[in-house]
């Protein structure tokens, strides 16, 4: 088992520098940094120059590439332009744990300027996450062991339409019921906007009441998908052999569903949701803009507009690595739960 | 052997064996499916009422209406004359929909093209050759789908963005950025039908016809092509029909977040953006073309759904 | 004789049908038979002929949709069972009757060890404590021949070959000393070496534990050894019921007659030909019209072809469905 975890995590490692080296060429060309940099105008050509050697835009790709994974520090480079390499590098390089420096806010390191909006954007996704599992299981088990009931049709086609719905659409549906048409007629509302009322602070209550129309905004379309998924997974594991094996002994209902349906139909349901859940860091990107919630992805809307390579990459290669650290996960858990696996 | 069984389905399976009316062709049986699947006739007919809206209005409305601005009937609410009322430049919001219908749609359609293409071609040198082809191009597919989507679509716009100029196509002027979402939607959504391919060539190129072909001295495109290819059109075909869906939604997070086709080309995702500053003031600037969006979506799916069921009854749904 | 036992099983006009996408299967049109205590009874056709869905319905085994049990009861121990709640057919399958099925390679659960999927009924129909449980698995795994068994309680079911499987497979049906065993074709997917093991282990169990046995089986050659009376089914239908030997000696149903002919046989002299029963099997998607078998049949007479006959006593415990004698061929 520990060997097998182990060889997991050494496949991981090319994928992810497969990954680097996409995200970095077209990084690379993605446009003039220097010229949106902080915000402010560098007009003066000597400036320019001397900031591109400072970021070291005047190698050739490869050295760029070479630089940012395992730093220059190592190294002597060119600052003042005569050719000569006189200085030592600065960077450590990511596979250091330095991401460099964002050149939006000027000097502010990467993991810094990351590390402040991860917990927001991690606080939507494990509500949601949550939400969405339970949820899913919950109605996916409850419509398959009612298949072709009225409930069940019900939620099969309610299901298709929460599948189709755009994140957007749904979260401005939702505003305008929830926070624009309760008010109207008297009702509690929801907010719309940000974390906390700054007027009344940032309280524990008043980010979970800000938190509600974000997370069932992210929540609605994998929920939808998800439970269509467990819902014919477990059609498929309730017509097996061994459930009618285990009826056939006298076992209650509930535990015919519960322990010899469910453990069988939790293998693929894992495979799919393992794999799936990092990707809803996708739909953060466009509640947390409608939301104005300050997280990951509004960080990284921002930063791509003004070609902040050093932060755009640090988050990219975020989720590349939380993708593969689910991936590892999702096998680990599937091994654990299969014993024909479990046993080799 | 047969094995006896309870299960309904092996049943019907056994006794359609002893059936007296002639056999039916695999289409005929596919046909009988997807017709009995009323999900998706009724997702055809949306659809089917999606297009005549969307290239039927033209008809009526001209294209100079619909980006015509009139500062003077900014933001009215729906009325006789402006059924969906107008947006924040008075435009026509009704006109816009049925051109942006036209650019939403067209760009599902090409972009799906252009998914389809490189998905086969991929999916098919991976699965056919294997080795270190297999291996890299694996990796590669393994690499684009470890990004969502959406942080792929939103860097390649930034890459491709401004770089193609305006063109013309049939009499009218397109924004470039039409094309550069049409192509970045194509090639950030080809790997799921990469992986099907590969697995379908897997499969198949041990078959038996595959062997005799190979025998016969049949060259390797022609193989793939001729005789590997036309067997696994089933899932490719379903997974295209999704991918239209998929495509659409696409062109609508990207131009939402103002990085996707740019104004006076007007698509539905175009037309949300910025919405958000209207949500309470004028609901039918964004209410309107969500819902155009979320139809046609919806009944790309149902219909996708049904084409699995009658095309490759054996697969499931995610 | 057995007929002197009390009767255990009675069932009638039992009729199943599923309704699919593709119209109505009519599975099992109207059985009615009578098992007494420790018999053994093998009910014998061909595949899709009913005899598997007929003995599910028995213990309400049948999903719901898009199965249907249409109309009959079925009495054990005098008691009509059908008409009970979920829960009290839960007390009776496992602990009253027990059943092991077809293909022992999927009728385990594969994620759960051997040792939890024994002691399942133990623990719910015994209410015995785990270790107690335990011991008792460990006994019944050594009754159907499976060496040191404490070793094999934490296996899972891939570690066995088929033929351990079914073992364990028949240890679980008998764990809580059912009156009755179901034994759905229980040899059919194993090898022929296995298959008499098997068949040899049930015989055992069957007089260790003085069980009646219902067998389900599309061969008459392995019913000939251990069953006391033979049901033959087609088509839903039962059509011919005799006592084994009679049966063999005495066929009185073309069907019957022509599976006794597909039969290989070593008495059979050398130069005779097996035969194999002509057209193909009946569509059970129409409602029936007339015998089922009238289109295979050389018997086929006029009648055939519109009226169904109804089983009707021949001989003292033998009865059919034909309106012809097949001795003479013409109509009885």
């Amino acid at each position: 088992m520990i060997r097998y975890i182990v060889n997991r995590i050494l496949q991981g490692i090319p994928l992810l520098f497969i990954i680097s080296i996409i995200l970095f060429v077209l990084m690379m060309n993605m446009g003039d940094p220097i010229a949106t940099m902080g915000g402010r105008s560098i007009t003066r050509s000597s400036d320019r120059v001397r900031l591109t050697r400072q970021l070291g835009l005047d190698q050739p790709v490869y050295v760029q590439y070479l630089y940012w994974l395992i730093g220059n520090d190592w190294a002597k480079i060119d600052l003042d332009g005569d050719g000569i390499k006189e200085s030592n590098g600065t960077r450590r390089g990511i596979l250091r744990g330095d991401f460099g420096t964002s050149l939006v806010n000027r000097g502010k390191p990467v993991t810094k300027v990351i590390g402040e909006r991860l917990p927001n954007t991690l606080l939507l996704m494990v509500a949601s996450e949550i939400i969405i599992i339970l949820g899913s299981l919950l109605v996916g088990i409850y419509s398959a062991l009612r298949q072709y009931s009225i409930l069940d049709h019900t939620i099969t086609a309610l299901s298709f339409i929460g599948y189709s719905m755009p994140i957007f659409f749904i979260a401005l549906l939702s505003m305008y019921l929830f926070a624009i048409l309760f008010k109207r007629w008297g009702l509690p509302y929801l907010p719309t906007v940000g974390m906390f009322d700054p007027q009344v602070g940032k309280t524990t209550a008043q980010v979970l009441w800000h938190m509600v129309l974000p997370v069932f905004s992210i929540s609605i379309i994998s929920f939808a998908a998800y439970s269509r998924y467990i819902r014919s997974t477990m059609l498929e594991v309730m017509s097996q052999d061994y459930i009618r094996t285990a009826k056939s002994k006298g076992l209650p209902r509930r535990e015919v569903v519960y322990v010899h349906a469910l453990k069988n139909a939790s293998l693929p349901i894992v495979t799919v949701v393992g794999l799936d859940l990092p990707l809803l860091l996708g739909g953060a990107v466009v509640t947390e803009r409608i939301f104005a919630w300050p997280g990951m992805g509004r960080l990284f809307l921002d930063h791509v507009s003004r070609l902040d390579m050093p932060v755009v990459m640090g988050i990219l290669l975020l989720i590349a690595v939380a993708v593969i650290l689910f991936q590892i996960v999702t096998d680990i858990v599937y091994a654990w739960l299969d014993p024909r696996i479990r046993y080799d | 052997m047969i094995m006896e069984s309870t299960s309904p389905n092996q049943l019907v399976a056994l006794n359609m064996e002893g059936l007296d009316t002639p056999p039916l062709t695999l289409s005929q049986l596919a046909w009988r499916r997807f017709r009995r699947h009323r999900m998706a006739m009724f997702g055809a007919i949306v659809l089917a009422l999606l297009f005549l809206y969307s290239f039927g209005g033209s008809l009526v409305l001209s294209e100079s209406y619909a980006n015509h601005t009139d500062t003077s009937l900014r933001i009215m609410s729906p009325s006789a004359e402006h059924l969906f009322g107008t947006d924040s430049v008075g435009r026509d919001i009704l006109a816009r929909t049925i051109y942006g219908g036209q650019i939403s749609l067209l760009i599902g359609l090409t972009a799906v093209v252009i998914e389809t293409f490189m998905g086969i071609l991929i999916g098919a040198l991976a699965g056919y050759y294997g080795g270190w082809i297999d291996s890299l191009l694996m990796r590669i597919t393994e690499a684009m789908l470890n990004i969502p989507e959406i942080f792929l679509l939103i860097v390649m716009a930034k890459f491709f963005g401004g770089k193609i100029p305006e063109i013309e196509f049939i009499g009218r002027t397109f924004s470039g950025s039409v094309i550069v979402i049409v192509v970045i939607i194509g090639i950030t959504s080809w790997m799921y039908l990469a992986r099907i391919v590969r697995a379908q060539f897997l499969s198949l190129k041990e078959n038996e016809f595959v062997l005799a072909a190979h025998a016969t001295g049949t060259s390797n495109v022609q193989i793939i092509f001729l005789h590997i290819l036309p067997n696994s059109m089933a899932p490719i075909v379903v997974s295209a029909t999704l991918g239209v869906a998929n495509a659409i939604l696409a062109e609508a997070y990207i131009s939402f977040l103002g990085l996707g086709v740019q104004p006076p080309t007007a698509t539905w995702g175009n037309m949300l953006d910025g919405a958000t500053n209207y949500l309470e003031s004028a609901p039918w600037l964004w209410f309107f073309p969500g819902l155009l969006i979320l139809l046609t979506v919806l009944s790309i799916n149902f219909l996708g759904d049904g084409l699995r069921d009658a095309l490759d009854p054996r697969s499931r749904a995610i | 004789m057995m007929t002197t036992k009390p009767v255990l099983l009675e069932v009638s006009d039992l009729r199943t049908r599923f309704h699919t996408p593709e119209g109505t299967i009519f599975a099992v049109n109207g059985i009615s038979f009578r098992l007494h205590e420790g018999e053994t009874v093998a009910i014998v056709g061909e595949s899709g002929c009913g005899k598997s869905v007929s003995m599910m319905s028995l213990l309400k085994l049948i999903p719901v949709p898009p199965g249907e049990i249409y109309s009959g009861n079925v009495k054990y121990r005098g008691k009509d069972i059908l008409q009970k709640p979920e829960e009290e057919m839960e007390q009776i399958r496992g602990r009253e009757i027990g059943m092991v099925f077809q293909d022992p390679m999927t009728s385990l659960n594969p994620v759960l060890t051997i040792g939890r999927q024994l002691t399942e009924p133990l623990r719910t129909h015994l209410g015995m404590e785990r270790d107690m449980a335990n011991r008792r698995a460990i006994e019944l795994l050594q009754m159907v021949g499976i060496s040191d068994p404490e070793r094999h309680l934490q296996d899972y079911p891939h570690q066995f070959s088929g033929g351990m499987r079914q073992r364990v497979m028949i240890a679980m049906a008998l764990a809580c000393a059912p009156s009755l065993l179901i034994a759905d074709e229980p040899t059919t997917a194993l090898d022929v070496t296995i298959q008499a093991q098997i068949v040899e282990l049930i015989t055992k169990m069957r007089d260790m534990l003085k069980m009646a046995i219902i067998w389900i089986t599309h061969d008459l050659g392995v019913v000939a050894g251990m069953a006391d009376r033979v049901i033959v089914m087609y088509a839903g239908y039962i059509v011919e019921e005799a006592a084994v030997d009679d049966l063999y000696d005495n066929p009185s149903h073309p069907y019957t007659i022509a599976l006794l002919e597909a039969l290989p046989r070593v008495d059979r002299r050398r130069d005779s030909r097996l035969k194999s029963i002509a057209g193909s099997p009946p569509n059970l998607l129409v409602e029936p019209h007339g015998c089922p078998f009238a289109p295979r049949c050389e018997f086929v007479i006029e009648r055939c072809r519109v009226e169904n006959p109804a089983l009707e006593n021949i001989a003292q415990g033998h009865s059919i469905t034909c309106w012809v004698d097949v001795k003479t061929g013409k109509p009885r």
